[in-house]
């Protein structure tokens, strides 16, 4: 069935080319129709809730404005998260990469787990899914129990997500009551979406309340008071949250905000843009360790894993302003013909464009800057204003560069053409010596049509792509410069002669 | 390794950027970041009521208000109408549930002992009309977290002057509680996980009822 994903993780490290991939998707006629329902339902209850607040425009800019900051002061805001939680009873642990993420989570849970059965309960968060940080649980022997209903889903369905915000968005109920019939040993489980939202709330309620250890990722982390805020709709957060004894909470070190107060921005533009609600049905913000009232233990690890790279790039570190909507995803006229594996990595669509192949230090999915037409929908729809459509073009420039590096580019036809005609374009006279010597290499190529005009309707090598499906217009035997000139000549010839 | 990890984000985040931030500086850039959006609401106390209940219903959650019977009354005939016969009362809360019903009293229950109660009953520090949001913070009288959340209906008093218009106003008046524990309700918990359906009720509570309470006097 098209594209599946088989439970292999999705890496950007071996993932296919974006173009490859993408044509296989696109035979999966279900799955295409199951991603343009999903994001159009989407992008029409945004649309509405947008269109409700008259200082939408004011708080994007507040928003960006906010993010950039942020960035700029991150080292200061950093610490001062790390003092504020800890002072609150939280212990906060860095890591420098996946690797070093992944084994202070499986640690710090193996320690909270002691004699108990090996199982913790998790919170829907995309960093754990960068990390692979459910294999890594259960190769330490532990089991993971994904809480969030699409990450249900894509568990038991050994999927891969493919949107940042409702994962499992490319089934359909009829694929997720399947799953659900044969992995929860339920025959004969209704089909409406209600049946199966019953059926996930018994499955898990008593997971919530046996196990003791949670594992979460963080919507913002606040510098000002050492709070963490999640947000969420149904309940699942709460659970993991609040319920058991130890709390391992992961974050990137982008999710960062500045004051408590600046949540009045966030928590208005994140809900409406992402599920296209007025607000989402739970928030919670805790600060640290509050005694008679939720965990007793509870960890923060503040994760660098290549955000740093995109901080250092002056014109790609935008990219770190993303409070992940997904809003970006439902408007992309790629990602809604295409659904998210074919990015091969967990963050897809025109945000995942930009940011995967950062993380990846441009080593890997180079081909992911390519993965859009440039339309702008995607800055659009941005609600801290990042302007995904520069980052594109700058990133495909640094593809470029890194393929053209040295005497590679003598191997590259296409770049090689780029630099001649990057010379060309830079010199009058060098321009005009290319036109003289093109119009006399089109002879034989050009042929008139019936009104006198010229086309070229065949071209060699590389420039064929070109002329396999349209002609194109020879050049004209004179120049618009050559006729300017000549008419300045002549005037001048005139006016000097009365 | 940890120490060294720190050490180590920390001077990468600073090379990055090309030097140290400092927090002195980073406050007072802070206080020039553009704020032009909206921080009041401008309508007037009805009619900001009523855009709250509307909300409220958007969220398929049930509103009562209090009429002679009084706030007694508004929230009993809300726990009938749910059919609930063992009711939650955290600590501190100022209102009982009528005699008939079963009151039990959060003296720091095991989970499964609150998974045992049909109903609890709350009051909150401050609703969001805008939002139709309820604004929940670890006090006397709201509860812990888990008292909010486990039991499958919640009832919680609105006092009228605890409504304010925007999110922003919401934030205010939590400035000098920033560090509670904090929960932000709209509605009842819901998914759109499943085709982008919007479905009432997965893990907390499926049933939501706000009880308006209107100023004395």
């Amino acid at each position: 069935m098209g594209l599946s994903t088989d439970g292999q993780a999705l890496d950007p490290r071996t993932a296919p080319e974006f173009q490859t991939a993408a044509r296989s998707v696109l035979n999966d006629a279900q799955l295409r129709k199951n991603v343009r329902h999903a994001t159009t339902v989407i992008q029409n209850k945004r649309a509405k809730v947008v269109g409700e607040l008259p200082d939408w425009q004011e708080l994007r800019e507040a928003g960006g404005a906010l993010r950039e900051h942020t960035m700029k002061f991150l080292d200061a805001y950093l610490e001062q998260f790390e003092a504020n939680c800890t002072r609150a009873g939280g212990v906060v642990h860095w890591a420098r990469d996946a690797a070093e993420a992944r084994e202070i989570v499986v640690r710090l849970a193996k320690e909270s787990i002691g004699d108990a059965p090996s199982e913790v309960i998790k919170i829907k968060s995309m960093t754990t899914e960068e990390i692979g940080l459910n294999a890594a649980l259960q190769e330490a022997g532990i089991t993971p129990y994904e809480t969030d209903l699409a990450e249900l889903i894509i568990q038991l369905g050994k999927d891969q997500p493919s949107h940042i915000v409702v994962p499992a968005l490319h089934k359909n109920r009829a694929q997720i009551r399947e799953i659900f019939q044969r992995e929860m040993h339920l025959p004969h489980l209704g089909e409406t979406p209600q049946d199966l939202a019953d059926a996930a709330r018994s499955f898990l309620r008593e997971k919530f309340l046996r196990v003791p250890t949670a594992v979460s990722g963080a919507n913002f982390l606040v510098a000002e008071t050492g709070g963490v805020c999640i947000v969420e709709s149904e309940g699942n957060g709460r659970m993991c949250l609040t319920l058991p004894r130890t709390l391992i909470t992961i974050a990137g070190i982008d999710k960062v905000v500045p004051r408590f107060a600046d949540l009045e921005v966030l928590l208005q533009v994140l809900p409406r843009s992402a599920t296209g609600e007025r607000m989402n049905p739970y928030n919670s913000i805790w600060t640290g360790v509050h005694p008679g009232d939720g965990p007793e233990q509870f960890h923060v690890v503040l994760m660098d894993n290549g955000r740093t790279d995109v901080l250092a790039d002056e014109h790609g570190r935008e990219t770190l302003h993303c409070i992940r909507c997904g809003a970006c995803q439902n408007a992309c006229p790629v990602y809604r013909q295409t659904g998210g594996h074919a990015y091969g990595s967990v963050y897809a669509g025109p945000i995942g464009a930009i940011l995967t192949p950062q993380l990846q230090k441009m080593e890997h999915a180079e081909s992911l800057p390519y993965a859009s037409s440039l339309c702008g929908a995607c800055y659009e729809v941005c609600p801290v204003k990042i302007n995904i459509p520069e980052v594109l073009v700058h990133l495909r420039s640094r593809v470029v560069e890194r393929k053209t590096a040295g005497l590679r580019v003598l191997t590259n036809a296409e770049a090689l053409a780029m630099k001649t005609a990057g010379s060309l374009f830079r010199s009058e006279r060098r321009f005009r010596a290319a036109q003289r010597l093109a119009r006399m290499g089109q002879g034989v190529l050009a042929r008139k049509d019936g009104s006198g005009e010229k086309w070229i309707s065949w071209l060699p090598g590389l420039l064929g792509g070109w002329t396999q499906v349209r002609d194109l217009h020879a050049l004209p035997d004179e120049t618009f410069r050559q006729w300017w000139e000549e008419r300045e000549k002549s005037k001048k010839h005139a006016g000097g002669a009365a | 390794m940890s120490a060294n990890a720190r050490t180590a984000v920390l001077e990468r985040v600073r090379a990055a950027k090309g030097g140290a931030a400092e927090l002195a500086k980073a406050a007072s850039a802070w206080g020039l970041l553009p704020r032009a959006y909206h921080r009041d609401g401008d309508l007037q106390r009805t009619a900001m009521l009523e855009r709250f209940i509307d909300r409220l219903h958007d969220y398929d959650a049930h509103v009562e208000f209090c009429d002679d019977a009084g706030l007694a009354g508004a929230i009993a005939r809300a726990l009938y109408a749910c059919g609930a016969k063992r009711v939650l009362v955290p600590v501190g809360l100022d209102v009982g549930c009528p005699e008939e019903l079963e009151r039990v009293e959060d003296a720091a229950l095991r989970v499964s002992e609150l998974d045992r109660v049909d109903a609890v009953v709350t009051r909150c520090t401050v609703a969001i009309a805008e939002t139709g949001t309820l604004v929940l913070q670890t006090v006397p009288g709201q509860g812990r977290r888990a008292a909010t959340l486990v039991p499958d209906i919640h009832v919680c008093i609105v006092r009228e002057r605890d409504v304010v218009m925007t999110v922003p106003e919401a934030f205010n008046r939590l400035a000098l509680t920033t560090t509670l524990p904090t929960t932000f309700v709209s509605g009842p918990s819901a998914t759109a996980d499943i085709e982008m359906t919007r479905i009432k009720g997965v893990h907390g509570p499926r049933t939501l009822y706000v009880v308006l309470e209107a100023e004395a006097g």
